[in-house]
């Protein structure tokens, strides 16, 4: 690998002569410290139930679709229902997440389970999410060994098992969760904010969903 | 007002356009200033606001004009301008110009203080609702670039307008996107801005108004010259001359 | 690429006498326009917002190198590698030895203007590379050999015509008579087609909206899912970034993000916002082994300190293209090079030179509107008029315009020679115009005439008349 250093020398010497310091600044170490908010909009600062129907709405507004359970129980026949409805093949690929662990899969044997990361042939997957943001109705997840991206992306039908808890009002509160696991500051890998289903402009500036990622988002929206 | 205050002495900043191509506007402008209880004085001394040179990228140039201007305006209770494009030039740029100048900094910063844009002198600080004017026609306004963003010209001329009888406001689509006018940039770039000024006349032609208005003579001049050229009947005046009922002398573009 | 920004004026013509994209540029930016503004409208802190994102960004170019640092540490802890770059040349070089060591043979791209600036397409090509566009309007435009013609949306100016041709010419062992008249159906072969591209894949490069000096994460922002598909299947996943897309942390990062998406595209907030930190972690199944960030300079850090320096606060939005009443009259390609629009009229020189770049900050009337919905209150009439200066300290404008401006101001800074001398003009001008109150023609001004009269002058200058009138009171 080529050595880049010396451009390194030179460019950081180039913004320090023009900014007519060479310490680099305690503001700015102090601001990565203490990660200040900026103004968050008022339209997610409210109660949690409140936020849940703005998150709700606002997801439908970007063509997901939310369906809301009473418990982790009813995944299964919702999941094949939603598939049935579509005239899909009733087969998923599951996120191989604890957090999943507790869905009876085994009450519905017509629906075929695979769990693993994705592959091309999947056409429909199904994972967890960490957060709901309500502000944007967007789904944030994380990537793990538990938890891998290539769901979000390679199927055609990506289904969102979210409980009614996660959902909080602004990218910055799910910031707060995140820093709160305490597995101080680190981020995993990939951090996916997903806010609808893919889509693309690029033809004619008509908007058409299913680019490259799924062309169905459905959210299944769990009590607990 | 004028009772209960001494007259505001106004200076008039004419402006090279009105100056040269449409004394009307200018004494219209008088007329609105002085019916409305002013006393209006036309220094001699003043010449071009120096914008022309300033777009050039000419510093030296618009500084000179700058101060020229400064110390023809020195005194005045306002100095009023009917052109957003020379008065933002004044307002806005002079402190900018001279910000480095320790003998003039202080000198621009209180002509932009005191320097108005005519419309919105009348209605934001002389406080006029009614111009008393009549006008019998179907206008349309087009919002000139300067005044609009340089120093929020919007609604003071339709309040104005709007109290001109016998006038009817079409409002025009995109009255707020620039027609292509732009100082040396219509002879510079002529086939770009030939562009802006057939999609500003087409819009124009769509609202049916007879009577286009606008606040700054180098946009009328670029619309009316268009609209002529495309054989179009549409009258084009400054702004001023409806609102001070001076609409004897023919439109822009147009014979006696 | 090979710049032709100094023929704008031409390429300008060309492009207005292109009936197809003036057809789409009658409605497109509009449609921009217009989504925009629902957007910003629905977001009562939306302009505090903007208040704000200029304040961070200043914060950050004045605190630029803090940052950087702080990045490439995270970065670098968390098993990714930074590569410094001054050049594009520099990046090139980088990326294409990141991609020799991993002995790649076919790299996807998503859609990054970085990339475009530093060519990076054509010089993996010519190393023997097969480089694959992912974005959907850049995969088109690709196949067609063309530059893009808009930040956000660089296939713009084609239609779904054209989309169809290129397909056909381009997808040779899919069947000839396959039907592809509508935009859904060349978005599904596109999709088909790309989707073998990416299992090919050794190397996936992305750019790069944000990059998080907190955590050492980048960020892209796209509606697709290409760029996140181009990440997560390859083994190595380069990033290229200019420097100044660095933001301290998370939070600001959210900042930025509100302003983005709604001034782009008028969305809330895109499809897929990715944060992407380091290369997989032990256990997971998926993500790359190896994560390069690619960080170039090119020219930004000698705009520090500079009247230029503020436009170093761009996050590409393209909101200013959309509104530009310039860049509706002759789209995106007249503009030369990479960066079309207002945001381009200041950039290409800074990256060209003058000499070069030299008319796009002149091909504006500084009618203002850019700056009025620049997300980050970006001053660029201000700042096509600084180059403006630098053009006429070099003497580099027309001569002409020079000699006629000159006289001008030598009048006008001798008020009463001036009056003297406007006075026999106007007489002069006014008893030729009188019998049809405008002219068709008039020497010295064909720029003018040639598409428009130009209206007579009364006779008499205001001065004259005002005079005239206080010596009868
Ligand atoms: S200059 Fe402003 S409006 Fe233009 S692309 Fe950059 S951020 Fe967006």
């Amino acid at each position: 690998m080529a050595d880049t250093s010396s451009a390194r020398a030179q460019i950081l010497g180039g913004i320090r002569k023009a900014l007519g310091s060479a310490e680099g600044s305690d503001e700015a170490r102090k601001r990565l410290a203490v990660h200040p908010r900026n103004l968050v909009p008022a339209r997610a600062q409210l109660p949690q139930d409140q936020q849940v129907d703005l998150f709700v709405a606002m997801a439908t507004e970007v063509a997901a679709t939310v369906e809301r359970l009473p418990a982790l129980g009813d995944v299964p026949r919702a999941v094949a229902e939603y598939l049935a409805g579509l005239n899909l093949p009733a087969e998923i690929r599951v996120a191989p997440d604890a957090a999943l662990d507790a869905i009876p899969w085994n009450e519905r044997p017509t629906l075929t389970v695979s769990k693993g990361r994705a592959r091309d042939s999947d056409g429909a997957s199904v994972t967890g999410a960490f957060a709901g943001v309500a502000e944007t109705g967007s789904l944030m997840l994380l990537s793990g060994a538990e938890r891998p991206t290539t769901l979000n992306f390679l199927p055609d039908t990506h289904i969102v098992v979210l409980t009614r808890s996660q959902v909080v009002g602004t990218m910055e509160d799910a910031w707060d969760r995140l820093r709160g696991l305490g597995v101080a500051g680190t981020m995993p890998r990939t951090v996916n904010f997903i806010t609808g289903p893919s889509r693309t402009g690029d033809i004619e500036m008509r908007i058409e969903l299913g680019a490259h990622g799924p062309r169905r988002l459905h959210i299944l929206l769990v009590e607990d | 007002m004028a009772e209960k205050h001494p007259a505001p002495r106004v200076g008039l900043f004419v402006t090279c356009l009105v100056d040269l191509f449409r004394p009307t506007v200018g004494f219209a402008a008088v007329k609105l200033l002085e019916d409305a209880g002013c006393t209006v004085e036309v220094p001699s001394a003043q010449t071009c606001c120096g914008q022309p040179a300033f777009n050039s990228g000419d510093r030296r140039t618009a500084q000179e004009l700058a101060r020229n201007t400064i110390a023809a305006f020195e005194g005045f209770d306002y100095v009023v301008v009917p052109s957003g494009s020379c008065g933002g030039q004044i307002k806005k740029h002079y402190p900018e110009l001279l910000a480095d100048d320790p003998a003039w900094a202080a000198r621009a910063q209180r002509l932009s203080a005191r320097t108005y844009e005519l419309v919105s002198f009348l209605a934001d600080v002389l406080g006029m609702t009614d111009t008393g004017a009549r006008y019998d026609g179907t206008v349309t306004y087009h919002d000139s670039c300067s005044g609009l963003r340089e120093l929020g010209v919007k609604e003071q001329p339709r309040r104005l307008l709007a109290s001109v009888e016998g006038l009817t406001l079409n409002e025009l689509p995109g009255a707020e996107v620039c027609c292509g006018f732009g100082g040396t940039f219509c002879v510079k770039y002529p086939d770009v801005s030939n562009r802006m000024v057939e999609a500003k006349t087409a819009d124009i032609q769509g609202t049916q108004a007879d009577t286009l208005l606008a606040g700054d003579m180098g946009c009328l001049l670029n619309m009316a010259g268009k609209l002529k050229r495309e054989g179009s009947a549409i009258r084009v005046r400054h702004v001023a001359e409806v609102l001070a009922g001076v609409t004897d002398t023919p439109p822009i573009g147009e014979k006696a | 690429m090979q710049p032709t920004t100094h023929a704008f004026p031409e390429n300008a013509r060309k492009a207005l006498s292109d009936e197809r994209l003036q057809k789409v540029l009658a409605i497109a930016p509009a449609g921009f326009v217009n989504r925009r503004k629902q957007a910003a409208d629905r977001l009562p802190e939306f302009e505090a917002l903007r208040d704000q994102g200029r304040d961070l960004k200043n914060h950050v170019l004045a605190n630029l190198d803090t940052y950087l640092e702080a990045f490439e540490a995270k970065v670098t802890g968390q098993g990714g590698h930074v590569h410094w770059c001054r050049t594009d040349q520099e990046a090139r070089d980088a990326i294409l030895g990141i991609c020799r060591a991993a002995n790649a043979k076919t790299v996807t791209k998503g859609k990054s203007m970085v990339s475009e600036e530093i060519g990076i397409n054509d010089y993996l090509e010519a190393n023997g590379l097969t480089p694959i566009e992912t974005d959907l309007g850049e995969y088109i435009i690709q196949l067609r050999h063309e530059p893009p013609s808009h930040i956000i949306a660089p296939a713009f100016h084609l239609s779904k015509k054209d989309v169809e041709g290129t397909f056909r010419q381009a997808h040779t062992d899919l069947p000839p008579d396959r039907v592809l008249d509508d935009p859904k159906v060349l978005i599904a072969e596109a999709r088909t087609v790309l989707r073998r591209k990416f299992q090919q894949a050794d190397v996936g490069i992305t750019g790069a909206n944000l990059m998080i000096a907190e955590t050492g994460s980048t960020v892209i922002v796209t509606n697709e899912g290409n760029g996140d598909l181009t990440q997560i299947l390859p083994r190595v996943h380069v990033v290229i970034a200019s420097i100044e897309k660095i933001v301290p942390t998370l939070e600001d990062a959210a900042l930025v993000l509100r302003l983005l998406a709604r001034s782009a595209t008028g969305q809330e907030a895109s499809a897929y916002t990715t944060f992407s930190t380091g290369p997989r972690r032990p256990g997971d199944l998926d993500g790359p082994e190896e994560f390069h960030v690619v960080l170039l300079d090119n020219g930004r850090s000698a705009l520090l300190g500079t009247e230029f320096q503020e436009v170093l606060r761009c996050i590409r939005c393209g909101a200013c293209m959309n509104h530009c009443p310039v860049y509706g009259a002759v789209g995106g390609h007249a503009y030369g090079w990479v960066y079309p629009g207002p945001i381009g009229s200041v950039m290409q020189p800074a990256l060209l030179g003058v000499k070069e770049a030299g008319h796009l900050p002149n091909a504006s009337t500084f009618c203002g509107r850019c700056e009025a919905v620049c997300p980050m209150r970006i001053p660029l009439p201000k700042m096509m008029r600084h180059w403006r200066e630098k053009e006429f300290e070099q003497g580099l404008q027309p001569a002409a315009m020079r000699k006629g401006l000159g006289l001008w101001a030598w009048f006008a800074r001798r008020p009463a020679l001036y009056h003297a001398a406007t006075r026999m003009a106007v007489r002069a001008l006014g008893a030729l115009g009188r019998g049809k109150g405008r002219f068709a023609k008039l020497p010295l001004a064909q720029g003018w005439t040639q598409y428009r009269d130009m209206p007579a002058p009364e006779g008499k200058t205001f001065q004259q008349m005002w005079a005239e009138k206080k010596g009868k009171r």
